[in-house]
């Protein structure tokens, strides 16, 4: 997916002003949060669970290495194979060998931001294979060429006017006059549609919430069971999957899995839950015949060993951009590229640059709702500011930006320098705006005064004030 | 009470020997949480750059609280900003210059006390990772971050204050600032005082603890954004009919007052400290100057 | 094909990370040790409730993700139940079912009228019935397994699922029902596929919107055989 996160000014412009969206991200911020804190209110041990996701997935990452490779084994024991991908496009040309080994002409896809990331669908599209997307949402942007604009939600963007237009403008083949006014109507026809489509694929793909070492499993939950389907009827079965996903055993996903879906929609549980392990049995009556596991490095194995390695810990619920308010204000295409939200401000830069996404972990106002919602306690603001740290140091950050800075962290070492500078601009400002209390216009803060007044000062500052009311006593 | 006792500092090393200079004092309380209660604590004041160079009456009715609250409180001169300007746009050299001024200048007082969540969370939370890697100075960092307190919740957790001698005729609202409530804490703390001042109704808006849209230098290199999110909160503040909206950081209630402002709003904004001192001859922020003479 | 040493050098930059060597007995053993223990982490409360108090709550679970439940003291009433079930919701009188012993050898002469159908699921099938070997109450959730006796496609392709649990194998965690599974595939074996199902199909991709029968069934109804 090209990005455009670099103009990530311009497209949080434009979402600021698409009423359509605007609309549609009310869901947002009314549904998943509410949804959410009522789910952590119904499991008392909610909080304490998140202690312990976290000190199972630290643990794991400690042992990456050889947690990988017992899953290898046991995938390897119960008939599957493993592929290891270190690039994006060496997971897309893997995958699409598998295909056309196995002749494959149509292949089914569950909902996986991995493929996302690495851009799949078009890669296996150019060898001529037909991809659809099964998950609703996925499906729906599939059609408009669009990319999800929430990890959980992919089409939340859109009102149903919208997805009515696109299917029949897609589903020609179905009658003209029927009504597709209500969800109940284009999800039925979704139903209909795409249920051919898991007759008919040779391959489906799906995505792993988890892996587990312990059984050599892959894990994917779903409300839909698209998931199920995609995997269940194809011949062949590729999971796509990206290394730190992997979970020592059942137990430990166990507690992820408590925190998964309270965390992203509020369930208690995702209505599937599925764990896939190797291909059909001897005996089975249906199942694929093979079972392959893509495992996908993409710089994980060097955020492991660098200051963002508690991203690592991710378990992409979605609840950090559920509750960021500036994912509420602009949605989630502005990020530019794949993962939105305060996970993909940190996530973002560190997969196709800063020079690209240095946008993502400056739109913050470092509110820390993220951090106070992520299930696995991961530091989302103090990555961002580690992004920061890292602009700053190889000088991306804009000019007027970085000396207006140091002129301010000069003077404020040089406190009878400061005092004296403020001492006179205060009172003057104070002056200029204390007619109205507050000016409509002010020179360099062009940004603030665009949208709000800026208060004007009271005058003398505190410290001249004090040395006055407090002189006595010797004041330095 | 311990008015009047209240001394600049004379320079930016103090010796032990100065409490016993000052005297003690005996005060008394609803309720105090430890045996501090009996010796006048000596409180040194970081008063924040919004508060020293837009709103110093901020700072007067925070002194009025902490004496009141039987605190000795003096107001080191070698104080200018806390750094989150530098430290949260990555300059974290310049953060730890900072840094290590306002831990020099403050180290030796029992408590370090600050009107603003923001602010007291960068001296409390991030000094230490700031001077972590510093031999020198990551101690002291860490040693003055236990003595560190946001104003309101240092009132009621720290000096057992459970109600002000104040009143105010008319109905507030509270914007919980971002920091003060998930860095520090702060959320029933002001409420509890707010509930005891004369006169004054509390009315809760909705999205009361969502952002406001401030964040420091993101208001400038965000504008459009930053907007956005405050358009939400006034809107809120407007919906809870209260006539003042009230918060412990100065950075939110100025760019709430300044959007409520530009949008017509009569809603007023203060900071929490002026009502619980009962200083509201000030005008609230934003609001015209009053007419000399 | 995957270039031969893609999984050595990822695991290699694994190791440069954590700053460890290949040949680390006692990493090693850490590991084995806790694949071997699979210990578990916190149990909520309510995935420890006895018996009447787990079937309340698993009921409760059940009706609140839109699944509905029938209880019948013995496994000899089953057959009624859902033809009953079917009768009820206008739903045809024939359904699909796998090889599973115990739903083979129940009285089925009792409803002489539900015809029924075994193997994997048929795209025209409109009623399956599968036998749950395990269910955790914490959340409302039966344990499915691949295999002849119970095949996944039951589980997906029919409109309404009828999923038969003995009161036996209604576990409160998790952690329990998987130890049940452990005990039939043994410890580390798994089948195919383990689908834990909490409700029928369902999506909100429209407008946040709630709409049953997505992709899998839009009814799913369970008969506890109680104790």
């Amino acid at each position: 997916m090209k990005p455009t996160s670099h103009a990530f000014k311009q497209n949080a412009a434009e979402a600021l002003v698409d009423e359509q969206l605007q609309k549609a991200l009310r869901n947002v911020d009314r549904g998943f949060v509410a949804k959410r804190a009522a789910a952590r209110e119904k499991l008392p041990e909610f909080d304490r669970l998140r202690d312990e996701a976290r000190d199972i997935k630290n643990h794991t990452l400690d042992y990456l290495d050889l947690y990988l490779e017992a899953y290898q084994n046991k995938v390897r024991e119960t008939g599957g194979q493993v592929h290891w991908a270190s690039t994006a496009t060496d997971a897309c040309e893997i995958i699409q060998n598998i295909c056309m080994g196995a002749g494959a002409q149509s292949v089914a896809k569950g909902k996986s931001m991995i493929s996302e990331e690495i851009g799949l669908n078009a890669y296996l599209e150019t060898s001529g294979l037909k991809v659809i997307e099964t998950d609703l949402g996925e499906y729906i942007i599939q059609l408009r060429g669009e990319h999800p604009s929430h990890i959980i939600a992919p089409a939340v963007h859109l009102a149903k006017e919208q997805v009515e237009a696109d299917f029949r403008s897609k589903h020609k083949e179905l009658p003209a006059g029927r009504r597709l006014d209500e969800p109940k109507q284009l999800v039925d026809e979704a139903r209909q549609v795409l249920r051919k489509q898991f007759l008919a694929a040779d391959v489906g793909i799906t995505g792993a919430n988890f892996l587990i070492a312990e059984t050599g499993s892959s894990v994917i939950v779903t409300n839909e069971g698209n998931g199920d389907l995609t995997q269940t009827l194809a011949r062949v079965h590729i999971v796509i999957a990206s290394l730190e996903k992997i979970v020592p055993t059942l137990e430990d996903a166990n507690t992820l899995i408590r925190l998964l879906a309270r965390s992203a929609t509020g369930q208690e549980i995702s209505t599937y839950t599925t764990y896939s392990t190797g291909p059909k049995r001897p005996g089975d009556l249906d199942g694929p015949d093979e079972y392959h596991v893509v495992l996908l490095d993409n710089g994980r194995s060097e955020l492991l060993g660098s200051e963002f390695r508690d991203m690592l810990r991710c378990i992409r619920c979605g609840a950090c951009m559920n509750h960021c308010p500036v994912y509420n204000a602009i949605g989630g295409h502005a990020y530019g590229w794949v993962y939105p939200g305060p996970m993909g401000a940190v996530l973002t830069p560190s997969l196709i640059g800063v020079n690209e996404a240095g946008h993502l972990p400056n739109a913050s106002t470092f509110c820390g709702r993220c951090e106070a919602v992520c299930p696995m306690h991961i530091p989302l603001p103090d990555m961002m500011r580690h992004w920061r740290d890292r602009e700053f140091a190889q000088k991306s950050v804009p000019v007027l930006q970085r000396w207006a800075l140091r002129i301010w962290a000069w003077a404020a070492t040089r406190h009878r320098l400061y005092q004296f500078g403020t001492g006179l601009v205060m009172p003057m400002l104070a002056f200029l705006g204390g007619r109205s209390g507050a000016f409509r216009r002010l020179p360099l803060f062009g940004g603030w005064t665009k949208h709000r007044d800026l208060p004007a000062p009271q005058g003398r500052t505190f410290q001249q004030l004090w040395r006055k009311r407090r002189g006595r006593g010797g004041a330095s | 009470m311990a008015s009047g006792c209240c001394l600049q500092t004379v320079g930016p090393r103090i010796n032990e020997s100065r409490i016993g200079k000052l005297g003690r004092l005996e005060t008394v309380y609803d309720n105090p949480s430890s045996s501090s209660s009996s010796l006048a604590p000596r409180v040194g004041l970081f008063v924040t750059c919004l508060v020293d160079l837009f709103r110093p009456s901020v700072g007067f009715a925070a002194v009025k609280l902490l004496e009141d609250a039987g605190c000795i409180v003096e107001v080191p001169r070698a104080q200018t900003c806390c750094g989150q300007p530098a430290y949260n746009n990555g300059d974290r050299a310049d953060a730890q210059r900072i840094a290590r001024t306002v831990i020099e200048a403050f180290e030796h007082y029992d408590y370090v006390v600050v009107p603003s969540g923001s602010c007291a969370g960068t001296l409390k939370r991030h000094y230490p990772k700031l001077l972590a890697g510093d031999p020198d100075w990551a101690e002291r960092a860490s040693a003055m971050a236990e003595k560190v307190y946001e104003l309101i919740s240092f009132l009621t957790d720290i000096r057992g204050v459970s109600a002000v001698d104040a009143s105010f005729d008319g109905a507030v609202t509270y914007h919980d600032s971002c920091t003060g409530l998930r860095e520090l804490g702060v959320k029933d703390q002001p409420r509890r005082l707010l509930a005891s001042v004369k006169g004054l109704t509390l009315k809760e808006m909705d999205d009361a603890e969502v952002c406001c849209g401030f964040g420091g230098t993101f208001s400038i290199k965000y504008p459009d954004i930053s907007n956005a999110i405050v358009e939400k909160k006034t809107k809120h503040i407007a919906m809870s009919e209260a006539d003042l909206v009230l918060a412990g950081d100065l950075g939110c209630l100025m760019n709430m007052a300044g959007k409520l402002k530009r949008e017509g709003k009569t809603v007023a904004a203060r900071h929490i400290a002026e009502v619980l001192a009962g200083m509201t001859d000030e005008p609230p922020i934003g609001a015209p100057a009053h007419k000399r003479g | 094909m995957s270039k031969p040493i893609a999984s050595e050098s990822i695991l290699a930059r694994i190791r440069q990370s954590l700053g460890v060597g290949e040949e680390d007995a006692g990493r090693l053993n850490v590991v084995s040790q806790r694949l071997k223990t699979h210990t578990a982490s916190l149990i909520p409360e309510r995935a420890r409730l006895p018996y009447d108090e787990r079937v309340r709550l698993f009921a409760e679970m059940l009706n609140s993700q839109s699944a509905t439940l029938t209880i019948v003291e013995d496994s000899s009433e089953i057959p009624e139940a859902i033809s009953a079930y079917l009768r009820e919701n206008n739903l045809p009188a024939h359904l699909r079912q796998g090889q599973d012993e115990l739903l083979s050898n129940l009285p089925w002469e009792r409803t002489p009228q539900l015809e029924r159908l075994s193997g994997c699921a048929s795209p025209d099938d409109l009623v399956a019935l599968s036998r749950a070997p395990a269910a955790a109450a914490e959340t409302g959730t039966l344990f499915l397994t691949s295999g002849p006796d119970n095949p996944t496609t039951l589980n997906f392709l029919p409109e309404t699922h009828i999923v038969v649990l003995r009161s036996d194998d209604l576990f409160g965690s998790y952690e329990d029902a998987w130890n049940r599974l452990r005990e039939v595939y043994g410890s580390g074996m798994m089948p195919r596929a383990v689908n834990l199902i909490s409700g029928p199909s369902r999506t909100a991709d429209i407008e946040q919107t709630i709409v049953m029968g997505a992709h899998g069934p839009k009814r799913l109804h369970v008969v506890l055989v109680a104790r």
